[in-house]
């Protein structure tokens, strides 16, 4: 497998991409509990939190609906909130039967649902700019600036290095099965669900033997390398005058959004 | 598809900030813990170890088998990470694959990751591990069976816990939530406890050194025990309840003062986001959410800060 096959950042020169990490993930926390905050039906302000999004968007070069197109993967999940549409008390709209039950959605709670809709769906897009314009490496150790647990942010970055690597181990292990399970048109391949099951299971133990194994080999290498307990970069992170002036100009924002949103 | 998502993760901004900030709270003390256990317990050596181990669990979610009519069983992993590493690096392993998906698949939000993580990280751990210490010194076979129905319970636990938050946040209905969630993960989790199960006795056939008496794995303390017993009836017991009676859940919470009458987002740390001698203006409820924010952050520095203390004394030892 190709070894970008996860990534999710797109090198662009731009000024959202050159910013500093640390700034860029508490942008995009604040922005969405700034979301988060927002009451039901406050539209203008989430129009303007959208049309921040857009304006990222264009900074970062990567097209106005970049983000846009991206977060439509995520549509299905909003089936969660669907029941709201008819457990909030409200004037009632339209009335349906479905098998044995009557439904009937009110005003309230279609509002109450849209509102849910559009919190989840801005913020899911300030997630997914984030990692298009930071090098995951580097966003880990934003997240080392920022307080997380060395041994968290440690583990997260060697998850990340060795996906690729596993993954493919997952792909030889399928391929196996693959090319074991011949099928004709009469009759079936492989046993029963529990017999399927069983050889899933077997493949999961002999991955984890493998992963096992490796670790012992990477520290091996690693040791012999000079490991001793830390990692090091060949970027440190230092905060530019540019730096403070976009996280001050966002903060502004948010503050604006959320007055926007109380009137 | 490369990869197929667990349907647990609780989308971005689907909880309510107040009990967001709930789940995060229980999270980080629980993680702030699981930390300083692990700081003393492993080595340098163990920290490439767990992180391989969290790309292991990662890459084994993809290992399916067909069940019928195109679905598949799949492995959700706390379990298994639970029984192999031990308990606490289980749970920071967990922990780590969490964040991944959210940060980089937006597989789960980032502002909900504190209940994502208590929900499949800390609970599957604690009914997982309890369950298998209970019966550690029985029979293969009766470990096996313990593993099997932990790691059924323990997605059956996650989908509760996580039907409950959504509902205490004023985002679904306790009574299509509840017994949807807990029929697909009766479903989803009988996929998850036969992989787990293969694998373990896979693992106890090939490398029972792995999972002996010196491994990490047995290090556990006997508190599990009582945890993970606690966890298992506390699911066994509310799941019928929510299910059958979700009226019935919906008054107790009530008279517990969890759910307000015309508020829809219950359990506030502070009432109707306002400061109460500002009134109910904007500025009170940015003034509100900033103490919230502040409050929070206070907490997980001193968790924080505490967790580094000890850590630095256990070393200096």
């Amino acid at each position: 497998m190709h070894f970008d096959a996860f990534d999710r950042y797109h090198e662009k020169d731009s000024r959202l991409h050159r910013l500093d990490p640390r700034v860029k993930a508490v942008i995009t926390i604040a922005c969405i509990l700034s979301n988060a905050l927002l009451p039901d039906g406050a539209w203008i302000a989430f129009l303007f939190a959208f049309i921040f999004l857009l304006a990222l968007n264009v900074v970062s070069r990567l097209g106005i609906a970049y983000t846009l197109k991206r977060s439509l993967i995520a549509l299905p999940f909003a089936l969660i909130a669907f029941s709201v549409l008819f457990s909030t008390p409200g004037n009632p709209l339209s009335m349906f039967h479905f098998l044995m039950w009557d439904f009937t959605i009110t005003d309230a709670g279609l509002l109450r649902f849209v509102s849910i809709l559009i919190r989840s769906w801005l913020s899911v897009q300030m997630a997914i700019l984030l990692v298009a314009v930071t090098r995951f490496p580097d966003l880990v150790h934003a997240l080392a600036h920022l307080r997380v647990p060395p041994i968290l942010t440690t583990i997260i970055a060697f998850l990340y290095r060795y996906l690729f690597v596993l993954t493919d181990e997952v792909f030889r292990l399928l391929r196996a099965r693959e090319s074991r399970s011949a099928a004709s048109a009469a009759q079936r391949s492989g046993g029963g669900v529990l017999w399927r099951a069983k050889v899933a299971g077997d493949m999961a133990g002999q991955l984890f033997l493998r992963s096992y194994e490796r670790s012992d080999r990477i520290y091996n290498a690693m040791l012999s390398r000079g490991y001793a307990g830390h990692m090091y970069t060949l970027n440190p992170h230092e905060m530019k005058p540019g730096d403070y002036f976009a996280a001050a100009f966002a903060v502004a924002f948010i503050f604006i959004i959320q007055i926007l949103g109380r009137f | 598809m490369l990869y197929s998502p667990a349907p647990l993760h609780i989308p971005e901004n689907f909880l309510s900030l107040a009990v967001s900030a709930a789940c995060w709270v229980v999270t980080i003390l629980t993680l702030s813990l699981a930390i300083s256990k692990t700081n003393k317990s492993l080595g340098e050596r163990q920290i490439p170890l767990m992180g391989i181990m969290a790309a292991f669990i990662f890459a084994a979610q993809m290992i399916n088998f067909p069940v019928a009519g195109g679905t598949s069983g799949h492995l959700l992993g706390g379990v298994l990470a639970a029984v192999i590493l031990g308990p606490w690096a289980g749970m920071l392993v967990m922990t780590a694959v969490i964040a991944l998906q959210a940060l980089l698949f937006q597989d789960g939000g980032l502002s909900v990751m504190g209940a994502n993580i208590l929900n499949m990280g800390l609970v599957t751990a604690a009914i997982g591990y309890g369950l298998y210490r209970l019966v550690s010194n029985r029979s293969r076979k009766v470990k096996l069976a313990a593993i099997g129905f932990a790691a059924w319970l323990s997605v059956l636990a996650g989908a509760l816990f996580t039907s409950l938050q959504i509902w205490l946040s004023g985002n679904a209905d306790l009574k299509i939530i509840v017994p949807v969630m807990l029929f697909i993960h009766a479903l989803i989790g009988v996929g998850d406890a036969l992989i787990t199960v293969a694998a373990i006795s896979f693992i106890m056939r090939t490398r029972p050194d792995l999972l002996g008496e010196e491994s990490e794995s047995a290090k556990g303390g006997q508190g599990w025990v009582w945890v993970g017993v606690a966890v298992t009836l506390l699911v066994v017991l509310l799941s019928p309840f929510a299910s059958a009676d979700p009226d019935g859940l919906e008054r107790v919470a009530t008279d517990l003062g969890f759910i307000g009458q015309a508020q829809l987002s219950p359990f506030q740390i502070i009432p109707d986001y306002t400061v109460p001698f500002l009134g109910q203006t904007a500025l009170s409820t940015v003034i509100a959410g900033v103490i919230g924010a502040i409050v929070v952050g206070l907490v997980a520095y001193l968790i924080g800060r505490g967790v580094k203390a000890k850590s630095q004394a256990a070393g200096s030892k």
